[in-house]
């Protein structure tokens, strides 16, 4: 996700690092590049000007004049200003004191609908609730058919009539309290802001459902018509929020931003993949941290501390970087891995990462991942611990027990091996060369603990050099981040 | 009815933007902020819209121009000037000819075949579609739907099936019929899930080892896409060989200037537009009406 704004902002602040002071002219330089990848990320072009204004002010300001270099400052403000139009917090869901609590979902045609609500049914349902689809789609051919195929799969029922939505609507409302469901999500015809006869079909609907919960179903893809068309649905419908589909792609998400800054009012979930779990609550500030290059460092911790068990971790980060990491090591970190979600997702966490990780993410598919766990688990634990004593014979024995080729045996080994060497190496230069100076060393080593030997922040890692054992090409997979594998989660004090 | 016409509901913005350059009698620099500006909000993006307005303001100069209306009117002939000649008709030269739709969720796939479709029977061909999408929910209901009213046969497998083989299916089955063409149908998929662009090039690939020969792939585009859409073509053009463009639901308050970066970068040709929700609203792209809707209306 936002990936290109991401790149941007990296480029842009890597040549003001070095610099000692920021003047009048500099802020100008930096505002035009901003600009740029603002817009190129389609936030609207109000909304980068209001952005601008404000980013100007600050850097110009008093405020300038602090501990942190001016680089650094001015991430902080533009941080500050993309997190406060995004909303500072995870939007709250309540549910209604007397059921159900009524869901909307408008938006134009395309922009992912009816499986949002699908999405939506299956989020409300691992809450423990009980909801009922509507479907008041009838204007798309087999729009009610897809909804009911896919609620289907999640086993949750669908109401839905011929006739006109408006009613549709209204039964459905009644065929939810027949039924004791108290959670009701109304999927509805994508239309068109300026078409007045659907818009004011949808405001009737709304009337009719007097609904908790309206939210926009936005295309991360966007340009910059969409503040128009939200602002129209606003008009219509008070909006309480956005769900932003489709966000697994590349680019995107300037839509969002702008969105948020116009109608003011948060992005509530955003849906990240084609399954039906593929949705999340939105959390702006971790957000618009990535916007900004800096990594999804929270989550990425928040996650690593719910999985990791925090002893094991650091002593195989420990192994790892003293060169004697073992193939039991890297399958008990692939699982702790899997365990966090779908590895792309984890991936796409960790700083610097955002170009790299298409290219990984293709590889790291489960199925792949299963079969590196079928060839460690057909070897010896001597075997194991040493991979260099596997021999022809012994290849073609594991290859017989996991099922899979003699040469998938040789490449994870290969691979692993190289991989060792590399982390053995950067285990040896870790306290030099790498990081932004000696403060953030010391740093990371008084929070660590002792156990942290590589510095927190973005580790370029050679492109050739950390091809992830048996994942496939080596040309293809890009440098993976050591502390994916090696490194624990960051101690708390004391 | 003109392309402008039908969609003059939706150009008031622009065009009262643009309006305010015409009424100047002096070009200066807030005129070309105006310009860039009216170009951004419609999707252009920056370094197009930069490279247009180099281009314009190196022609006002060495003209001598020195009105806000004659800028706007350089402008259009700039854009005109690149999107003319270029040729736009889609190849039926094989038989059976195979047309392959492919984009990103949403984007209209399965409507735009519907409606090209009943296009090619009007026109007195045989046309088979072939139910492609085997992925989304009712998605062949939704094709089966629109045969109907296109006067088009489906040929359908399983939901889940393999796309590749409900493809060559219908190909063969054209074929066998003496059918024309063959519109193919494929799931919307983002192009940043590199197995499932994989699965769009077996289907290219494998669409040509029957009887017929895939003779346009063309990227379906919604007018509302943002700069993301320069990178869906280059994707999908990488995957799938794409052909050509259509640009959906330009009915909208979406101006779909993205088109112009991505013909001018990647030289792929906008084909068809569609215009609304009928059978009929889809017409072939003409780039004077094009940029006359994107800068007149309001005026």
């Amino acid at each position: 996700m936002f990936e290109n704004l991401t790149n941007r902002f990296e480029g842009i602040l890597r040549n003001i690092r070095g610099k000692g002071r920021l003047g009048a002219d500099e802020v100008e330089e930096v505002l035009r590049e901003i600009r740029v990848a603002l817009l190129d990320a389609d936030v609207h072009l109000g909304v980068v000007r209001t952005l601008q204004d404000r980013i100007r002010e600050r850097a110009l300001g008093e405020e300038l004049s602090g501990v942190l270099n001016p680089g650094q400052q001015v991430v902080r403000i533009v941080l500050e200003e993309l997190t406060g139009i995004l909303g500072g917090a995870t939007m709250p869901i309540t549910f209604a004191s007397k059921p159900p609590t009524v869901v909307l979902l408008a938006g134009l045609q395309g922009s992912g609908k009816t499986t949002a609500s699908a999405k939506l049914a299956l989020w409300f349902k691992a809450k423990g609730r009980n909801p009922l689809l509507v479907g008041a789609d009838l204007a798309r051919p087999a729009a009610v058919e897809q909804l009911r195929t896919l609620a289907e799969r999640i086993d949750v029922p669908v109401f839905s009539q011929p006739g006109d939505p408006v009613s549709v609507a209204a039964a459905g409302l009644v065929e939810a309290r027949r039924l004791g469901r108290d959670v009701l999500i109304c999927d509805t015809a994508g239309r068109l802001a300026i078409d007045d006869h659907l818009m004011a079909e949808v405001a009737q609907i709304a009337g009719v459902l007097e609904p908790h919960y309206t939210f926009f179903v936005l295309d991360a893809m966007t340009g910059q018509d969409a503040v128009n068309v939200a602002g129209a649905f606003h008009q219509r419908l008070e909006l309480d929020a956005v769900v932003l589909t489709k966000l697994d792609g590349d680019s995107r998400g300037g839509a969002a931003l702008s969105v948020s800054q116009v109608v003011g009012r948060p992005i509530a979930f955003a849906s990240t993949g084609e399954a039906l779990e593929d949705l999340e609550p939105f959390h702006p500030g971790r957000l618009a941290s990535r916007i900004l290059g800096m990594g999804d460092i929270e989550t990425l911790i928040e996650k690593a501390e719910e999985t990791f068990e925090a002893e094991q971790a650091e002593a195989a980060a420990a192994r790892m970087l003293e060169g004697t990491f073992t193939l039991d090591d890297f399958l008990e970190q692939l699982r702790q891995i899997r365990s966090m979600g779908p590895v792309g997702d984890v991936m796409q966490m960790v700083p610097g990462m955002g170009q790299q990780v298409r290219d990984v993410e293709a590889e790291l598919d489960e199925h792949r991942i299963d079969r590196i766990e079928g060839i460690i688990h057909s070897m010896t634990p001597d075997e194991r611990t040493d991979p260099d004593v596997i021999d022809g014979s012994r290849r073609a024995r594991i290859a017989a027990g996991s099922g899979t080729q003699v040469s998938e045996v040789s490449r994870l080994v290969r691979q692993f091996r190289e991989m060792r060497t590399v982390m053995k190496q950067m285990g040896g230069s870790g306290s030099k060369g790498r990081g932004r100076g000696p403060k953030r060393g010391r740093k990371g080593k008084r929070q660590g603990g002792g156990g942290r030997t590589t510095p927190r922040g973005p580790v370029k890692v050679p492109k050739e050099g950390l091809a992830l054992p048996g994942l496939g090409g080596d040309d293809r997979v890009g440098g993976l981040d050591p502390g994916v594998f090696g490194r624990g989660p960051p101690r708390s004090q004391g | 009815m003109s392309l402008r016409t039908r969609l003059g509901s939706a150009r008031e913005a622009l065009g009262t933007r643009l309006a305010g350059v015409r009424g100047r009698d002096e070009v200066d620099a807030a005129t070309w902020d105006k310009l860039e500006e009216a170009l951004i909000l419609a999707d252009v993006g920056v370094a197009t819209s930069t490279a247009l307005l180099a281009r314009v303001r190196e022609r006002a100069g060495a003209d001598g121009v020195s009105d806000g209306a004659d800028v706007v009117d350089l402008l259009k002939a700039e854009i005109i000037g690149r999107l003319d000649g270029v040729d736009r008709s889609l190849s039926e030269r094989a038989s059976p000819s195979v047309w392959l739709f492919v984009g990103v969720n949403g984007v209209g796939k399965t409507t735009t075949i519907g409606r090209l479709g009943h296009l090619r029977v009007s026109a007195g061909r045989s046309v088979v579609f072939a139910a492609g999408d085997t992925y989304r929910a009712a998605a062949v209901d939704q094709l089966v739907l629109w045969a109907g009213r296109a006067g088009a046969t489906v040929v359908r497998g399983a939901e889940g099936a393999d796309p590749s083989s409900v493809v060559f299916d219908a190909i063969e089955h054209a074929a066998a019929q003496g059918a024309d063409l063959v519109l193919a149908d494929t799931a919307g998929r983002v192009h940043t899930r590199r197995n499932l662009m994989d699965e769009l090039a077996k289907v290219r690939r494998v669409a040509e080892k029957g009887a017929g020969s895939v003779t346009e792939t063309l990227l379906v585009l919604d007018a509302t896409t943002g700069q993301n859409g320069l990178v869906q073509a280059r994707q999908f053009t990488e995957a799938a060989d794409v052909t050509g463009l259509v640009l959906t639901k330009l009915d909208g308050s979406a101006r779909g200037g993205i088109v112009l970066a991505v013909e001018g970068e990647l030289g792929i040709p906008v084909k068809f537009v569609g215009v609304g929700e009928g059978l009929d609203d889809l017409v072939p792209f003409d780039p004077g009406d094009f940029v006359d809707a994107l800068f007149e209306m309001g005026e």
